[in-house]
């Protein structure tokens, strides 16, 4: 097993809603990404977990806990160290509409990252921006278009183009391919498989689409309300999900492989995902889990490794978990 | 059916990266702006007018034969005519040439009061939308302090304590508060660019504030910041000719057209071409001004794109 | 299963949109029909016809930006839509083909409660007063499985949650009992475990009512759980249809296969390279003469970039616009059966 590269200890994130309200959009996270593996988040809308991809940037400033990128605190950087730290891990947007300049035509958009770390001539730069293209599977001549002219898929290549212009070690894609087409989300997940295999990259892969977290992920962690409710390979957790609410997402996936009989009739999780704002105390999932006693309302189940990599927050695994 | 050649069934596949190209030539925003400015008819032609009446002001008075200022008592009250076209005021002023000059300063004033309070606005509206929170809060506040000041105590005032009246005095008159109301949209706007996606972008990959602002922010409010100065310019216009009227404008000889407007009132049962011309130019202008500002929201703004 | 009656019938549609930068075809000569009760799916990707298609069959597009063209039929029980005044298109919208959308929020009406929303129709088509009709929503809201239905009849659309938004889209669009329901992307907003709810939930009202469905949507999974017909549309055209069975066992256009391969499935092994189609789909504003896939076909021939291929029959339900089935074509073997063995 290698060593960690982002490590999230106890990481909370509240904001401030008004006087008596707060929404604790994660609560009390742990992540640990290896180097070069593929972290999958998975969870329902306002689960937390693009937030927490967020803050893991410090693009938020956590509530609490510890983030450690490569063994360092990265809330406690400052000036050179901190930019070092924007130099080695980024970020690919979910919407490829909103996340590149209207204004500003390809080649700037993927060489503003590069100008601020480091200095080129202008021939070495035209050099690196073509470079950078084509590692996207686009040719030079798209450097001198706007972003308009562009197609979701072209668009959101050019977002990994960006990230990738100041060479970073981490990557957190907060949902690429959700807003794209089903044979342009093929195309993306194909190329950044791809680049994390030529370049050794370390991804979180957020998402709520499971077969492509799923495919794409080494292991994956399932967000609940702001806590994560079970973490494990992702074989495994597609396998033998011991937690009520993994268990009712893989039963809610609609499958493609057709297997003559149609429509399957399986228990459907009732309910829906309460407020994130003054959550109730006990198992955030309490109120729709069918297992949920007493304990469960009134004690947070910790995270425990069930199995060898197979963490799991819930009082009643030995019940649930066959 | 018709028979099909056997050799137009061999498999030949894709070509390589030929779907990936762009087959719609390259544009540039503001070319493409243009582009779409040109198709809208009307605004073309107000943009046309306008520039006619720009280039009258500036070398009618020039070419003209007579000076604004001179008075010729042989000549008062003349109607239209060969020798005067606008005919002459009660004093033998030629009409032609004062409408001129006074065209001269209501335009100045109607760009340069907009242009004064729409960059005042940009610098206090990006202030307060680029550091947010308490300084966003307090800066909004005085903001709506300064508007609920009626605007005309304030200009009268401020044209008491000025005493002279001349373009100066009246521009700083009528912006002292006139830049509040931009301020305000400019805080909006750009508190919505903040929340795009590639201000993040920026901010993840080190982008220092100062770029953000220039690179980011600046260049996607301008479209629409140029759109409202169109839209302002007219109010401003209105606004001299109004205080011009009211005796609180400009002074004699100088003049513009609202003073014009205001001298030939008294008399305009007898000379209405006196009053006709000078208002019919700030109706002209004012129009002109608005059509234009019209199509280019409808070329600047970027939803419209497709 | 062959005799069913036949409740809509649409031949020649062809909608165009009118842009600056011309005449965007966006659905090119589709036919296709709907019986009673069935639900027919059309799956395509964005921009593909489907929604324009769906809209088409309410007369939903105004004229002059949208033109439904006049070589376009389509008959509602032997009823020309075409031909159709103000008077009867109101009465036919809503009360015999109705609609859900994609996002439940934007079509509710935020000012007015949720039972007024589901009353408004059953007065106005079934005339019944005002407490006949506050009866019958609550019994709506009670069959879409709303919980406290009392509480919730005059709530806000703002204080439910969007999968309870939808559900009440779905009590608006079944109020009148219409024959064909038409749904547009209807669980593409929601969450998974939403979305099943919302599926079955469907399911089980189309059985109890006999209403046909229209479903239109880009999920496959869906399709697969939920469709009796497909239709795969391609830049406007409707390149294959078939059963649900026979789409997805043995589609025979490789736009399908495309579709069907780049869907990872859960019983695969992880990071394989996916199948992945190259480019983007064709510029609807080009005339497009020969087969609108061709392009980024890999089995592409050079007959594809000639001439668009006429429909051919394999079964009585399943048909496929391709070049491939001609008896002088190459026969070739699938990179989607390949990859399924």
């Amino acid at each position: 097993m290698g060593e960690y590269l982002v490590e999230a200890k106890n990481l909370c994130k509240y904001f401030q809603v008004d006087r008596h309200h707060t929404l604790k959009a994660v609560d009390g996270v742990n992540i640990a990404i290896r180097k070069g593996e593929t972290l999958g988040l998975v969870g329902e809308s306002g689960c937390g977990k693009t937030t927490c991809g967020r803050t893991l940037l410090r693009l938020y400033e956590a509530t609490s806990g510890e983030i450690l990128f490569d063994g360092k605190d990265i809330s406690k950087l400052h000036g050179k160290e901190l930019m070092q730290f924007k130099h080695r891990a980024q970020m690919v947007f979910q919407d490829p509409y909103s996340s590149l300049d209207p204004r500003m035509t390809i080649g700037e958009i993927i060489a503003e990252g590069m100008d601020v770390h480091v200095k080129l001539s202008g021939k070495e730069r035209q050099q690196r921006i073509a470079e950078l293209l084509a590692a996207v599977g686009l040719t030079e001549q798209f450097a001198s278009r706007f972003a308009h002219e562009l197609s979701g898929g072209q668009r959101q290549r050019v977002g990994i183009a960006r990230a990738l212009a100041v060479d970073p070690d981490f990557i957190v894609c907060d949902e690429p391919i959700s807003a794209l087409d089903v044979s342009i989300q093929a195309q993306i997940v194909n190329l950044l498989i791809r680049l994390q295999r030529e370049r050794g990259l370390t991804y979180l892969f957020i998402s709520h689409d499971l077969s492509m977290v799923k495919h794409i992920s080494d292991r994956v962690g399932v967000m609940y309300l702001g806590s994560m409710v079970e973490m494990a390979s992702s074989k495994e957790i597609f396998s033998h999900p011991k937690h009520p609410y993994t268990q009712a997402l893989m039963a809610a996936i609609p499958e493609v492989d057709f297997d003559g009989e149609g429509k399957k009739t399986i228990e459907r999780l009732q309910g829906e995902v309460p407020s994130p704002i003054n959550p109730p105390a006990g198992c955030r999932f309490a109120a729709r889990c069918k297992y949920a006693t007493d304990i469960c309302r009134q004690e947070m189940p910790k995270l425990v490794e069930l199995e060898p990599d197979h963490f799991v927050a819930c009082h009643h695994c030995d019940v649930c978990g066959k | 059916m018709q028979t099909i050649p056997k050799d137009k069934f061999t498999i030949v596949g894709v070509e390589p990266d030929s779907a990936d190209i762009i087959a719609r030539p390259p544009i540039n925003y503001w070319k493409d702006a243009w582009r779409r400015f040109k198709q809208n008819k009307i605004a073309v032609i107000a943009l046309i007018v306008l520039l006619l009446l720009v280039f009258m002001c500036i070398f009618a008075p020039i070419f003209s034969p007579y000076e604004y200022e001179t008075i010729d008592k042989e000549a008062r009250n003349v109607g239209p005519c060969a020798a005067h076209w606008f005919g002459t005021d009660k004093l033998g002023r030629d009409m032609f040439t004062r409408v001129w000059i006074g065209g001269r300063v209501s335009i100045i004033i109607g760009i340069a009061g907009a242009l004064i309070s729409m960059t005042v606005g940009c610098i206090y509206g990006g202030i307060a939308a680029y550091f947010g929170g308490i300084v966003d809060n307090i800066m909004m506040r005085i903001v709506e302090v300064l508007i609920a000041v009626p605007y005309l105590i304030v200009v009268i005032l401020m044209s008491v304590v000025l005493e002279d009246s001349n373009i100066g005095t009246l521009l700083l008159a009528m912006t002292i508060t006139g830049w509040c109301g931009t301020a305000r949209f400019v805080r909006s706007e750009m508190l919505r660019i903040k929340n795009e996606e590639y201000t993040l972008a920026a901010q993840l990959l080190g982008v220092s504030p100062w770029k953000i602002v220039t690179r980011h922010f600046i260049p996607n409010t301008m479209g629409i910041i140029i759109v409202n100065i169109t839209f302002s310019i007219p109010g401003y216009i209105f606004s001299e000719a109004f205080l011009s009227y009211m005796g609180l404008g400009i002074q004699p000889p100088g003049t513009s057209w609202g003073a014009l407007a205001s001298a030939a009132q008294s008399q305009f049962t007898f000379y209405p071409y006196l009053l006709f011309f000078p208002v019919l130019m700030i109706a002209l202008t004012m129009l002109c001004f608005t059509l234009i500002g019209d199509g280019l929201r409808d070329a600047l703004d970027p939803k419209a794109r497709k | 299963m062959e005799n069913k009656e036949k409740i809509l019938e649409v031949e020649n549609l062809c909608v165009s949109f009118h842009t600056y930068a011309g005449e965007v075809k966006a659905v090119r000569n589709v036919n296709f029909h709907v019986n009673r009760g069935e639900t027919l799916a059309f799956v395509g990707e964005s921009g593909c016809g489907k929604t324009a298609t769906s809209k088409a069959i309410m007369r939903l597009w105004n004229p002059p930006f949208v033109e439904i063209k006049d070589c376009s039929s389509m008959k509602y029980n032997g009823e020309e839509i075409m031909d159709m005044d103000k008077k009867r298109l109101q009465a036919l919208r809503g009360n015999e083909i109705s609609m859900i959308f994609q996002d439940p929020m934007t079509s509710l009406n935020p000012t007015m409660t949720v039972g007024k929303q589901i009353m408004e129709g059953l007065m106005l088509h079934r005339h019944l007063n005002k407490e006949e009709a506050r009866k019958e929503a609550l019994n709506m809201l009670r069959m879409v499985k709303i919980p406290d239905p009392e509480k919730n009849l005059d709530a806000y659309p703002h204080q439910l949650s969007g999968g309870m938004r939808q559900r009440v889209m779905i009590a608006i669009a079944l109020a009148c009992e219409p024959s064909i329901l038409i749904a547009d992307e209807p669980t593409t907003a929601l969450d998974v475990t939403i979305q099943a709810q919302i599926l079955d939930l469907l399911s089980n009202l189309k059985k109890e009512m006999n209403t046909a469905i229209i479903l239109v949507t880009h999920d496959l999974g869906v399709i697969a759980n939920f469709a009796d017909r497909v239709q795969v549309m391609y830049a406007g055209q409707i390149v294959e249809r078939g059963t649900t069975q026979e789409i997805f066992t043995e589609a025979k256009h490789p736009y399908t296969w495309a579709l069907l391969s780049s869907v990872p499935a859960l019983a695969k092994e992880n990071k394989q390279e996916l199948y992945a189609l190259k480019g983007t789909p064709p510029d609807l504003l080009l005339p497009l003469n020969h087969c609108p896939f061709a392009a980024r076909c890999e089995y592409c021939m050079q007959i594809c970039k000639e001439q668009n291929p006429m429909e051919t029959e394999l079964t009585g339900t399943h048909k496929v616009s391709c070049w491939l089935q001609h008896p002088d074509a190459p026969k070739v073997e699938s990179f989607y059966d390949r990859r399924k063995k």
